[in-house]
């Protein structure tokens, strides 16, 4: 099989492959590698998904899975489905050996002392890691162009954004640099790239990965999450990654080995669907509305039950989650001082550890970041605290009671992933406010912690595609796969292939100026 | 809830340590009223007798044995500081004395 | 300030009521810290006791040690505190390099303990109840050391942060406003700060060794005029380090306050720095509402709830508090005032306790810990809990003696060989060869020759000078290197000299 046709196949298809020695891991890792260098390209051009390549070490990884499958017996036997698969990783997710910045100036050249925990998990299994992917510094913003490192630019269209936090991981398995990404999603960070790049992307339940070496940026919201093609790749890499992690606290006891089957199941008769009144419709684009109701038409006709549900309180959930976030960012990002890491910026000669402190976070801060600091600490100072991020956690028991209420009717619920499809690069920057609104979807499933997955749904407005959000009641992460798998195989269907074969090829050959 | 003052801004920025520039103090004056706008929305509702969620999923009592597990070695505790000396993180002169606990 | 004459305590007590403060913080003895499994060590090569949550490095979560929340509500009871159904962890957020995270994961509204009582007996006896308003867990701090200049804050060059101590698990106890101790208050102080560390020792949850800083304490102090409605405003001193400078350093403020307020100044709110070697306060930190801390929950963590089952194994299991169990100690050894309260001050009671559980008489046990095993202790400057003897070494030194194998004198060169690490009294006696000579064949032997050599001191004996026996004597415990039971001696020579008949 030719390198071309290799890196085009699922993650799955190239586990069969790989079991069947059509080819080898290295051979499959190194395609990825060649593919990589011809069109990513840099900050200045190409689609830029990748800070860092990490190619000596998935090339030993790869080396090492081919060699257990051709000594066969019980090493082979051994072996994870996945291994020899390649995946990439967000910038914000520790790993030893290879820098992590969280795309922040602060973290320049970085090395995390330890893995974290899904990366412990990756090395476990043998997926060779391709590097590490760009995002929103500290996963704020929603299109990856608050990078300190230049944007990411969306496979579809290069001029415009690839949506955020998560836009390398999204634009890298988009454009076949990697069949896997890891991703983290505090408020869409991950669905809503996905949406942008007619890619699948889910946010778990709330401890259903572990955090452990996830950067935090509003702890409980973030939830790390697979990035993939397909529902069924997406589902795999699921069940890779999940499963309780003593060294975080808030990870949950549960078993979560049915997900990659339930995305396969296929059957929907006698599925309650919920439709948010709340999310369509106004707000939300013509064509994205066109392409939602036609999904919905499908379901019905493959013997879903399709009702209208309400939850009134999610239209507070936005400015819940503006309060919300930047309270734990101000708290989170305290850390980032100089000390005893990263690097330091001193003023003058004879600055004190306070003026240092200062002068080295002004200048290690991108400008979202600054800006979330300082809201967040007016949120929580004395005076205020109660006000905004109290009234901010009640809101958010009221949308968990408005899920609670409506997962009483039906089985998941379901509504485009974002009101638009990806924005023209600049055009957000200028508007924060607007950056915010986009994120309406996205956003309760984060409140209440519930899962959420989000399929390509079609092509939309500028022929970009859009994408539809299948959220499920917390720990029934597989039946959002179940309806996902669903939903993906009649569009599949009736398109013919899948949309992500759609995407122009990219073909920028700007190859000058990655550090690797 | 009004405005943020310049005053109040500049004690913020002091608050989290944070260096702004004039420009930058205009600028974030700006949108955080606007923002601010947007999200007091959240005194909107009633929400009194409404419990505050503090996790997504509520759990309770999770807990670690008291059992000695892997530590850095020092080399690699100090690998990252921009400056060291004796085994210790170099700070910058500290004036004020500070320290709570 | 140091050179003004400050008004005695007698003067301060004219016009003024005291009104006292303390928060205490105990490090927990737990084998790991608070939110991290690092080792709960001190005194370790710097930076050696930590990990990625210690050092608060990026991606890093804390997860709650069960021993030390165990810890948290034994203390809370032992202080008649209710223990909180629910709690949870909180952020206090300061920008400070000994904190990691820059900000200390602490309990703020909702603490483990509250509203308890403690009976503090004063030096002549008398009871004192100060009322505790909580008690909470928080983790400790890395330590600082300041490089140049004088090696204080003010003027130093830059410091040294070593982060072994960050995340080590701690109790901080608060008391309510003591009022009503008058011209006690010093003393309170310091017999508060001991019950407190009896309280924690006989609990074993901490080392509580003020001068490793186990026990560290804070004291809060104003005056109020006499029948005044409200209290006066208050400073807080830091860096007390011994149970000796909490009395000298509340008799310090009340006399500085006292000498402001009469000049009609008023007293500044603020943190004060205790100093032993000049037995004074200097101002620190003024309070004000620049302590912004941001509380808010730690999203990091999970609440704690404590049921009523967990709560009832801790109580069984709660030792007899302090004072009760001194009263009871003294009634039942015997001790007067004088030797009870002598013991105590020695640190030696519980040593004692456990000799008498041994085998030994209350009266032994007081014999040799508070004589030959102090001594030891003064000479090698070391706490005599260090020097390396036990309960069941002295018990079975005292059990040595009671079966005539040694004698007091050999059991005082055992004691040393015990502390040079040569094993228990029966081995040392045993291996030295140092049991009392008692084997009649070995004596006569020795009082035959000692007679053949003495002619004169025996025909003095002979003619009626008895007490000349003694002359015999000495030399026989001399061929014998002391191990010989002297009246045993004496005996053989009376039989050898016929002199009963």
């Amino acid at each position: 099989m030719n390198p071309d046709h290799m890196i085009r196949l699922t993650a799955l298809q190239m586990a069969e492959e790989l079991n069947k020695t059509t080819f080898t891991s290295v051979e499959l890792t190194k395609a990825h590698f060649d593919h990589i260098r011809q069109i990513d390209g840099t900050a200045q051009a190409g689609i830029h998904a990748y800070l860092h390549l990490n190619e000596d070490d998935a090339l030993a990884v790869a080396a090492e899975v081919d060699r257990l499958r051709a000594a066969g017996g019980a090493d082979a036997a051994a072996l994870h489905p996945l291994a020899g698969v390649p995946i990439a990783i967000k910038d914000n997710i520790v790993t030893s050996q290879q820098p992590t910045t969280a795309a922040s100036k602060i973290l320049e050249g970085w090395m995390s002392p330890y893995d974290a925990t899904v990366v412990q998990k990756v090395r476990d299994a043998k997926l060779p890691v391709l590097g590490k992917t760009n995002m929103d510094e500290f996963a704020m913003g929603s299109t990856t162009e608050y990078s300190a490192y230049g944007v990411t630019r969306n496979p579809w269209d290069l001029e415009r954004a690839p949506g955020g936090s998560g836009g390398g991981s999204a634009s890298a398995v988009g454009a076949y640099m990697a069949p896997l990404a890891l991703g983290s999603d505090t408020g869409g960070s991950i669905r809503q790239p996905a949406s942008f790049t007619g890619t699948v992307g889910t946010k778990p339940t709330y401890g259903s990965v572990s955090r452990y070496g996830l950067i935090a940026m509003a702890s409980s919201l973030d939830q790390i999450g697979p990035v993939a093609r397909t529902t069924a790749d997406a589902a795999a890499l699921h069940e890779l990654i999940a499963g309780h992690d003593p060294k975080d606290s808030t990870s949950l006891i549960t078993e979560w080995n049915d997900l990659a089957s339930a995305a396969q199941t296929r059957d929907l008769t006698g599925v309650r669907i919920g439709v948010l009144e709340e999310l369509q419709g106004s707000g939300f684009s013509e064509q994205i509305q066109q392409r939602f109701d036609e999904a919905l038409q499908l379901l019905r006709d493959a013997g879903a039950d399709v009702v209208a549900i309400d939850c009134p309180n999610m239209s507070y959930a936005l400015p819940a989650y503006y309060l919300i976030v930047p309270s734990e960012v101000s708290s989170n990002m305290a850390r980032f001082d100089g000390i005893r890491f990263g690097n330091r910026v001193v003023p003058e000669a004879d600055s004190t550890v306070k003026e240092v402190m200062a002068a080295t976070r002004a200048a290690g801060f991108g400008d979202e970041v600054k800006r979330r600091i300082i809201l967040g600490t007016y949120a929580l100072s004395a005076g205020y605290v109660e006000e905004y991020y109290g009234s901010a956690q009640r809101i958010r028991t009221l949308v968990q009671q408005d899920f609670a209420r409506a997962f009483e009717n039906v089985d998941v619920l379901i509504s485009p992933t974002t009101p638009t499809v990806a924005v023209p690069l600049g055009e957000q920057v200028s508007d924060p406010a607007s950056m915010y609104a986009n994120d309406v979807a996205t956003i309760p499933a984060n409140l209440a912690g519930i899962p959420a997955v989000s399929i390509p749904g079609g092509m939309a407005e500028h022929d970009m595609p859009m994408g539809i959000q299948i959220q499920a009641p917390a720990t029934r992460d597989a039946v959002a796969y179940r309806v996902a798998g669903g939903l993906e195989a009649l569009l599949e269907d009736k398109w013919g292939r899948p949309l992500y074969q759609q995407a122009p090829e990219a073909t920028t050959a700007a190859t000058a100026g990655r550090q690797d | 809830m009004s405005d943020i003052t310049r005053e109040q801004l500049v004690h913020l920025a002091e608050l989290a340590h944070l260096d702004l520039t004039e420009e930058e103090l205009d600028r974030v004056s700006g949108e955080l009223d606007g923002i601010l706008k947007t999200v007091e929305r959240v005194q909107e509702i009633r929400t009194e007798e409404v419990p505050a969620t503090s996790h997504p999923v509520a759990l309770h009592n999770v807990f670690r044995d008291d059992v000695v597990r892997g530590v850095l070695e020092q080399q690699q505790a100090l690998a990252s500081a921009p400056e060291t000396e004796s085994g210790q993180f170099k700070v910058p002169a500290i004036l004020d004395g500070g320290s709570e606990s | 300030m140091a050179t003004k004459q400050l008004p005695s305590i007698d003067e301060a007590l004219a016009a003024f009521d005291p009104v006292l403060g303390f928060e205490v913080h105990v490090e927990l003895n737990t084998a790991t810290k608070m939110f991290s499994s690092a080792p709960n060590g001190f005194g370790e090569e710097p930076n050696t006791s930590v990990t990625e949550v210690d050092l608060g490095l990026p991606g890093a979560l804390p997860v709650v040690s069960f021993e030390a929340v165990d810890y948290g509500i034994k203390l809370g009871l032992a202080l008649n505190c209710s223990i909180a159904e629910t709690c949870r962890f909180a952020r206090k957020h300061y920008f400070y390099p000994d904190l990691p995270k820059n900000f200390q994961t602490s309990q703020f509204d909702e603490p483990i303990a509250f509203d308890g009582w403690v009976d503090v007996e004063l030096d002549d006896g008398a009871i004192f109840r100060v009322e505790i308003e909580r008690a909470h867990l928080e983790e400790d701090a890395g330590k600082l050391t300041h490089v140049g200049g004088t090696g204080r804050i003010q003027g130093a060059e830059h410091a040294l942060a070593d982060y072994n101590r960050s995340g080590i698990p701690l109790v901080e106890i608060v008391t309510k406003p003591i009022v009503g101790a008058g011209s006690r208050a010093p003393e309170l102080a310091r017999a508060y700060l001991m019950t407190i560390r009896d309280i924690v020792r006989s609990l074993d949850i901490s080392d509580a060794r003020m001068e490793h800083g186990n026990l560290r304490c804070d004291a809060n102090v104003s005056l109020m005029p006499k029948h005044a409605d409200h209290f006066g405003t208050r400073t807080e001193t830091k860096n007390i380090n011994s149970m000796r400078a909490v009395k000298h350093a509340v008799t310090y403020e009340m006399q500085r306050q006292a000498a402001l307020l009469a000049e009609g100044k008023t007293v500044t709110q603020e943190t004060r720095h205790w100093h032993e070697a000049t037995r004074s306060t200097t101002a620190g930190r003024p309070k004000s509402d620049a302590d912004d801390y941001r509380y808010f929950p730690e999203p990091d963590l999970v609440p704690i709830h404590v049921d009523q089952a967990w709560i009832d194994r801790l109580s069984a299991a709660l030792p007899e508090p302090p004072h009760q169990r001194r009263k009871r100690l003294k009634a039942t050894w015997g001790y007067s005032d004088e030797e009870f309260r002598d013991v105590v001050s020695a640190d030696v009671m519980d040593a004692i306790e456990e000799t008498i559980a041994a085998g030994a008489s209350p009266a032994a046990a007081r014999k040799w810990w508070m004589g030959e095993i102090a001594r030891l202790a003064n000479h090698a400057h070391v706490p005599i809990a260090d020097i390396g003897i036990n309960a069941e070494h002295v018990a079975e030194l005292d059990g040595l003696i009671q079966q005539n194998i040694i004698n007091d004198t050999i059991a005082r060169q055992v004691l040393g060989h015990i502390v040079a690490g040569e094993g228990n009294p029966r081995e040392i006696v045993e291996n030295r060869s140092m049991a009392v000579v008692s084997d009649d064949t070995a004596l006569t032997r020795a009082v035959d020759a000692v007679i053949e050599q003495h002619p004169d001191v025996v025909a003095k004996i002979v003619g009626g000078k008895t007490q000349a026996i003694g002359a015999l004597i000495g030399p026989v415990m001399k061929t014998t290197g002391g191990l010989a039971d002297a009246g045993r001696v004496r005996q053989i020579i009376i039989e050898k000299l016929d002199l009963n008949g």
